[in-house]
């Protein structure tokens, strides 16, 4: 049995106010709440108030190439691209990546803040978030960590060759300085 | 570092087409903090008085709040500061909404505009990218369209824009910048955009905005955040529905209007319809709000929901707030409110200021009633109310016929076109068109606020202290219980004293003395609001906000970087508050100017009312003229404004 945090997304009740991507990007700033840029935020809303759109999603996998077909939903009248709903930090947009580095943002569900509940969930003053903790049984299987997910992109864009020889020149920088 | 702001400004010449972006000196945010404040400080210095609205050398500045695009809940605002074609005064406009904090994302504070460009440009800020594009195929178009269509050309569905409509382009006095569920409405700022040939400002920004002391910033934060969901929860018993809560008046929520449509007045400012509201028009119009209203929608980084998506069959979708709902429904003498939201979707494309827009409108029917204006004059106008405002609203729009007359305004069309048409004018303040409300016994408080506010509209300076007097003792004593947020005990006693009838009642309770000091701390609350960028719906404007006096201080030290208290900000407040008299009284400003309409209490005062403007102009240490002395601006380190109005015979040898 493992414990899964889940965040309900009631996308009636959403203002489109933004301040969930305000406080994430602020809680995942280093040192903690120091800056803050919606463009580094792991929740993003996909916003477009003329046609009633206001879909928060949030940051989830890497991926190194977009998808093939781009399907459209209808849903009450309105029109979505499917990758309106779509968690990936993908080459096809601007979301879910450091916007000077490029590298691939993830929502981790603020695992260290101390009361256990997702900043954004706590700043959604109109409930449009609101957190769910269940049991549920999974199979664990390795997850690849922040390092690992970072040097992949790094790697799809660069390719490896080139950060093998990037990393050495690092090493040989750090060998210099000490 | 630079905490809270970026630290740059945006110089964009449009005649010459040159872009600059320049450090700003950190001195002066710790003198006026930002927004209105340095906006402020930059017209003194940069547009001396011979310089006319429509001039290259008058500056658009569009500058966001010093907390704009921090986590401080509701800083989102763009204040607008140019030189009105109206009131040859100061604007004093701001707007909500995106703009500010997406400005602040792009590295900028201000935008500063200068010159004319020579045809039609918007401009497009990415970060460090600022380019001046061809708007000539966006000519004539409305605002939001103009806004969709350049988010499309440059692919950038995420971009902030604030945009004029036709009335802008053709500088309409009381043209204004829309952007989105907001607008830059008053004193026609619209109109001065329009003049330089700017048709759109498009910003995207994804830098971050950085905080002195952030734990401490975000406590604050989550300390306003805990207040605001106290007071959705316990509405201020006592007084009207639209005053109980906080925001801006929830106007796109609430669907009961007895208030508004028995107390505003029809018309020309001229007829209350005491018994106006009935179950009838109650179960019709709530039908009417609920049908065009799809989504209750906010400003940035605010929990409230002050604006409205309005979507009709037949017109393209647009966003309102605040009672524009009903300004052309009023103004029109129309019973049915389908009509007050589909007229507001030409208006918002048009891009024109809803509280001044109809009643130039009803002005001028009431003057062809009158025979001043002539049948000729209307040739082609519908006969029926509602066809009538639609044909006249697109006269002064396109500036055709006698639209061209009205498109200046109440007060300058009625100098022009004479015959007595000056008399219909009978609803502006320092030639700016006010609220339709007339009532019966003088306020003191009020009368001050009227007579005195730089920003020449009472909603943007009244706020926090109760409108009128609770009835019983209890009441009061309930609603002093825990307002925390009164700058001085004292305020509670005023509070407590006031009566609805006898001695301690309007007009000579609140004393001379006593409604100074509310006015004061009414307006210190939006001059702060303004300099920081903080909506009024969570500060100045309603009872019982989360920001006040003694919040205000920590969230600039611990925000900015800036050692505050209460008495240091106090003299912040002080000296943009008379930066902007003085810039104001440099351009003519004087006490016969500053008076309510005649006819706005049925029960006028005129030596009480003498006695409240010496004592409001005796406590801000101006003469009797409204005009700050030498030495209230010496001991505000502002000595160079002081020997500049000397110098220009401004203010007389001591
Ligand atoms: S904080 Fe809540 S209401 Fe605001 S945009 Fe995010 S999900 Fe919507
Ligand atoms: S209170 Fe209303 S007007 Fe003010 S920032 Fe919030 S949503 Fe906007």
């Amino acid at each position: 049995m493992k414990k899964v945090k889940t965040i309900k997304i009631d996308v009636d009740k959403c203002n489109g106010c933004r301040a969930c991507e305000v406080i994430c990007s602020a809680f995942h700033s280093n040192p903690r709440y120091s800056s803050n840029n919606p463009a580094r935020s792991r929740i993003r809303m996909v916003r477009d108030p003329l046609r009633d759109v206001y879909l928060p999603v949030y940051a989830g996998e890497y991926t190194a190439a977009e998808c093939m077909g781009r399907d459209k939903y209808v849903l009450d009248g309105k029109e979505y691209s499917e990758c309106d709903f779509c968690r990936a930090s993908c080459p096809s947009r601007g979301f879910f990546k450091e916007p000077d580095s490029g590298l691939p943002l993830k929502c981790d569900m603020c695992e260290d803040e101390p009361t256990g509940k997702p900043l954004c969930v706590q700043w959604c003053l109109n409930n449009a978030l609101t957190y769910e903790e269940r049991e549920e049984e999974v199979e664990e299987d390795e997850k690849p960590g922040d390092a690992e997910t970072g040097l992949e992109a790094l790697v799809n864009k660069y390719g490896l060759e080139k950060i093998k020889d990037t990393v050495e020149r690092f090493g040989h920088k750090q060998d210099i300085k000490t | 570092m630079r905490y809270a702001e970026t630290g740059f400004n945006l110089e964009i010449d449009l005649s010459s087409g040159n872009i600059e972006r320049e450090a700003t000196d950190s001195k002066l945010t710790e003198l006026h903090l930002g927004g209105l404040g340095t906006n402020a400080k930059i017209l003194w210095d940069r547009v001396p008085p011979e310089i006319e609205p429509f001039s290259p050398e008058n500056l658009l500045i569009f500058g966001a709040g010093l907390l704009a695009g921090t986590p401080a809940p509701g800083a989102n605002r763009t204040i607008i500061s140019t030189i009105s074609p109206q009131t040859k005064l100061m604007a004093y406009s701001m707007m909500g909404g995106f703009f500010a904090p997406e400005l602040k994302y792009a590295g900028y504070d201000k935008i500063i505009f200068r010159g004319k460009s020579p045809t039609l440009v918007y401009v497009y800020i990415n970060n460090d990218k600022v380019e001046i594009r061809d708007a000539r195929y966006l000519a004539g178009k409305g605002a939001i369209e103009t806004a969709e269509l350049i988010k499309q050309e440059l692919k950038e569905p995420n971009a902030q824009v604030a945009a004029i409509g036709l009335a802008g382009e053709n500088r309409v006095f009381t043209a204004s910048i829309e952007q989105g569920r907001s607008s830059s409405s008053r004193l026609g700022v619209g109109a001065v955009m329009g003049d330089k040939k700017l048709k759109a400002v498009v910003v995207r920004g994804t830098k971050d905005i950085n905080l002195a002391r952030p734990a401490e910033f975000l406590e604050l934060s989550k300390g306003v955040l805990d207040y605001i969901k106290v007071r959705a929860d316990n509405p201020v018993p006592g007084v009207m529905t639209i005053l109980q809560g906080l925001g801006s008046p929830q106007e796109m929520l609430h669907v009961d209007e007895k208030w508004h449509t028995e107390n505003f007045s029809w018309g020309n400012a001229r007829t209350r319809r005491k018994d106006f509201w009935n179950p009838e028009i109650e179960t019709k119009w709530k039908t009417v709000q609920e049908h065009a209203r799809t989504r209750l929608v906010s400003c940035y980084n605010c929990p409230m929901k002050c604006g409205a998506i309005i979507s009709l069959p037949g017109m393209s979708t647009y966003m309102m707030k605040c009672f524009s709902k009903l300004t052309y429904t009023m103004a029109a003498f129309v019973d049915d409110l389908d009509f007050g939201f589909r007229i507001a979707q030409r208006a918002t494309e048009y891009g024109v200021d809803g509280f001044s827009t109809p009643q130039i409108m009803a002005f001028a029917f009431e003057l062809r009633e009158a025979g001043i204006l002539t049948e000729q004059d209307f040739a082609g106008c519908p006969t029926d109310n509602e066809g009538k405002f639609y044909w006249l609203l697109d006269r002064i729009v396109r500036r055709e016929g006698i639209g061209d007359i009205l498109a200046d305004g109440v007060y300058w069309a009625a100098r022009k076109i004479g015959k007595g048409a000056e008399a219909f004018d009978h609803n502006t303040i320092k030639k700016h068109e006010q609220l339709p409300l007339k009532l019966g016994m003088l306020n003191p408080v009020y009368f001050l606020m009227y007579a005195t506010g730089e920003k020449i509209n009472i909603t943007q300076i009244e706020g926090q202290f109760p409108q009128a007097p609770f009835p019983t003792m209890e009441e009061r004593e309930n609603f002093i219980k825990d307002w925390i947020q009164v700058p001085d005990e004292k305020f509670k006693q005023y509070l407590l004293g006031w009566e609805v009838r006898g001695d301690h009642s309007n007009p000579y309770y609140p004393t001379v003395d006593m409604s100074v000091d509310i006015v004061d701390w009414q307006e210190k609350m939006h001059y702060i609001d303004d300099a920081l960028g903080v909506c009024a719906g969570l500060s100045s404007f309603p009872l019982k906000p989360p920001y006040h006096v003694h919040n205000y201080p920590k969230f600039i030290s611990s925000g900015a970087g800036i050692e505050m208290d209460e008495t240091k900000l106090a003299q912040i407040y002080k000296r943009n508050r008379n930066l902007i008299r003085a810039i104001n009284v440099r351009r003519g400003l004087r006490r016969v100017d500053e008076k309510p309409p005649e006819d706005h209490w049925r029960k006028r005062f005129p030596e009480l009312e003498d006695q409240l403007l010496d004592a409001y102009y005796r406590f801000k240490g101006w003469d009797k003229q409204g005009i700050p002395t030498k030495k209230t601006l010496q001991d505000l380190e502002l000595a160079g404004v002081g020997d500049d109005l000397e110098q220009r015979g401004v203010i007389k040898n001591e």
